[in-house]
């Protein structure tokens, strides 16, 4: 035994460290997927007795209205849940400076990434408040009626959309400014004597040095796009009927909400939004182990 | 809890050092979701009283919260189930019972009597032939409505559903809203819809729809649309952007007329200032006479799980709720009405209205829509309702989403 140890202990030790957390990832990510997976085959209340249907929850799938509302809120959500990225940029060039205060005012702009989702949510619950809200009262004074966000089924999503784009902006922000940080003031210096400055500047010189901030900011933001989902439930509950629902909230209300029995419906819609994240990361590791093996 | 637990220790250990015959209590849990202050209140008064009459019991109250209560109960009843717990009865019961989660109560009905003293809900406890649960209260639905707004604009009190319409026309001209709610808990409009399909088309066709035994594309069932169409154009405008609570200060506020709700909402009209003096109640206006009238009253029960480690005491506290007296007691403090025929009613005006009102009821009582119904088909429905509410001009697309769902639920 003690032989066998001192021979190969180089090559054991590592997973002697890695087995907590191995054995914890195994337990509460990867057995749990393929329990989904299993459960998605089949009919069942979360309660009885399960009945195997097969492949019957996917199919029904293509014909339930409410789940094309919910995949094409997850589109809108990913394409305008990027514009978090040019949004930090923005924000983090513009508080790269020195000028007295400036820590406080990062500090503030930083503020929203702080607070907790669900009181994000009520703040601009109240924000968009019919007859006592600053957004409605703000519409109410130029146009003369005011416009409920919340109650109107062609916006609400892009409400609920801007109210998580504020956290996001902000987390982008911290990622750009400590990229920022990083940029070489050399290279900065070499471009100026060049005579390049503005777009150009930021475009050939900055933006590339800012890569790994960038790549972090997008995948970040893909994947806080495609599992929002305290937002959609703390304002709308996915209303009103269902308009602003999003795939991770259809699967809780179908499987586990008040009303939700049938969890092998919603086991079959975390399936659909698992694969769909698996493309995305899929072409992040992808990208990643490009990088590090070209090196 | 730790702190309860010591100090019970504590008193154990000082009652065996002075009374060496003092008897072993035996622990009763309960769950239950009673957690706004006049529920719990209430029950809390119900458990002592158990209490000093079975003193070799404990009762261990457990107090969730409302809306979490709603999912919990499936994981708790299936992991770590008490002795008592409460729910709500009729389609809501009916998974339940179908997983064998809970305890046949049917002794408890017969060796007490009480299929005399709770016949009135009978039907609804009862499945495979068995009772399930013993139902401790129940309330009114009907329209309450601001005295003073209808004074304002010199509004009769309707009776018919012509006249309701014709005051909404008053009520528009004075800017008030005729209807109010808030329907982004989306139950309420269950409300309203069940109130015209009862008025339009009577209480066995809303048992039948709920059943699933008939289309929703079934010109009836348009018939009930068409009435609502009336008032939606007198509805508050931005009903899907809030809930309950939000619609009461328009009433008490006088910017709307009249809200379709139950009676546990007249708590919230008179701590929002009203008195018996402005605030209203009037049954749901006639829509066809020859339908008889029925009403909405959904009602409120304790169980026993399958999992109870405590059956015989569970049985004593089911058969304790469900005593006359104890009923009238519970009743008082929740402000609501009694289901046992024995027991008597509090003088609350509203709470009078209510008992007058289902007591006299020759169509029938509905529980309610969420209740009647399936959950599934019941959030579809309540869906459609809002949406129709909002979009008028979908009904087509609304009724045949609704039954391709009726399709898929009932098999």
């Amino acid at each position: 035994m003690s032989t066998y140890w001192k021979a190969n202990q180089r090559r054991l030790a590592p997973w002697l460290f890695l087995a907590p957390g191995l054995l914890m990832f195994a337990v509460y990510v990867i057995i749990p997927i393929f329990q989904s997976m299993w459960i998605s085959f089949y009919d069942w209340d979360g309660l009885g007795e399960a009945t195997w249907v097969g492949t019957a929850n996917y199919a029904e799938m293509s014909s339930d209205p409410n789940m094309v509302t919910s995949f094409k809120n997850n589109i809108i959500w990913l394409a305008l849940y990027l514009l978090a990225v040019p949004a930090g940029l923005f924000i983090a060039i513009f508080l790269n400076q020195t000028v007295t205060g400036i820590r406080l005012y990062k500090s503030l702009f930083f503020f929203p990434f702080v607070i907790s989702q669900v009181v994000v949510g009520l703040i601009f619950s109240w924000f968009y408040a019919p007859g006592f809200g600053l957004f409605y009262k703000v519409i109410e004074f130029f146009t003369g009626t005011g416009v409920a966000i919340l109650a109107d089924p062609d916006l609400v999503t892009y409400g609920i959309i801007a109210a998580g784009l504020w956290p996001q902006i902000a987390y982008v922000m911290i990622l750009y400014l400590t990229g920022l940080n990083n940029v070489s003031p050399d290279q900065v210096e070499a471009a100026r004597l060049d005579g390049a400055k503005g777009w150009r500047m930021l475009w050939y010189v900055i933006l590339p040095q800012l890569r790994p901030a960038t790549f972090i900011a997008v995948v970040v933001t893909v994947i806080g796009a495609l599992r929002s989902f305290d937002l959609v439930s703390i304002m709308t509950a996915g209303g009103p009927f269902g308009s602003s629902r999003v795939l991770s909230y259809y699967m809780y209300e179908t499987a586990l909400s008040e009303y939700g029995y049938r969890m092998g419906y919603g086991a079959a819609i975390a399936v659909v939004l698992f694969a769909i994240m698996m493309v995305f990361i899929s072409g992040f590791i992808w990208k990643m182990w490009r990088d590090e093996t070209e090196r | 809890m730790v702190h309860k637990l010591t100090g019970a220790f504590a008193l154990g250990a000082a009652l065996m050092l002075s009374t060496a015959a003092f008897a072993q209590q035996r622990v009763l849990t309960f769950t239950t979701d009673n957690n706004d202050p006049a529920p719990k209140a209430a029950w809390e008064q119900l458990v002592a009283d158990f209490e000093a009459e079975n003193p070799d019991i404990d009762v261990q109250m457990n107090i969730m919260d409302r809306e979490g209560y709603k999912t919990a109960i499936r994981n708790f009843l299936t992991t770590d189930p008490p002795d008592v717990a409460n729910w709500y009865p009729a389609n809501r019961m009916k998974p339940f019972v179908d997983a064998g989660l809970f305890l046949d109560i049917s002794d408890v009905y017969t060796e007490n009597g009480l299929d005399k003293q709770l016949a009135s809900t009978m039907p609804i406890v009862t499945q495979d032939g068995k009772q399930w649960m013993i139902p401790y209260t129940y309330y009114q639905w009907g329209i309450y409505y601001n005295k003073s707004v209808y004074e304002q604009v010199g509004a009769t009190v309707p009776t018919t559903w012509d006249e309701f319409i014709a005051n909404c026309e008053k009520f528009k001209a004075a800017g008030i809203d005729c209807l109010t709610t808030g329907s982004s808990q989306l139950w309420p409009t269950a409300g309203i819809f069940d109130y015209l399909n009862l008025r339009t088309n009577g209480y066995e066709f809303h048992k039948a729809l709920t059943n699933g035994e008939i289309p929703w594309t079934d010109d009836r069932v348009r018939a009930t649309f068409a009435e609502w169409a009336k008032v939606v154009p007198y509805t508050t405008a931005n009903h899907a952007a809030i809930d309950w609570q939000d619609a009461v200060p328009l009433i008490v506020q006088g910017k709307a007329a009249n809200y379709v709700m139950g009676n546990f909402a007249v708590a919230a009209f008179k701590e929002g200032g009203m008195t018996n003096d402005t605030l209203g109640f009037l049954p749901f206006p006639t829509i066809n006479p020859d339908v008889p009238r029925a009403e909405e009253a959904p009602t409120d029960a304790v169980f026993i799980p399958a999992g109870a480690k405590n059956v015989p005491d569970a049985k004593k506290f089911m058969a304790f709720v469900a005593r006359a007296d104890v009923q009238t007691k519970l009743n008082e403090a929740l402000g609501q009405l009694p289901v046992n025929s024995g027991s008597k009613v509090g003088d609350d005006p509203f709470l009078q209205a209510g008992f007058q009102l289902l007591s006299t009821t020759p169509g029938g009582i509905a529980q309610f829509f969420d209740r009647d119904a399936p959950a599934e088909m019941a959030k579809a429905g309540m869906e459609g309702f809002q949406q129709f509410m909002i979009q008028p001009d979908q009904l087509d697309a609304i009724l045949t989403r609704l039954e391709q769902v009726r399709g898929q639920v009932y098999k």
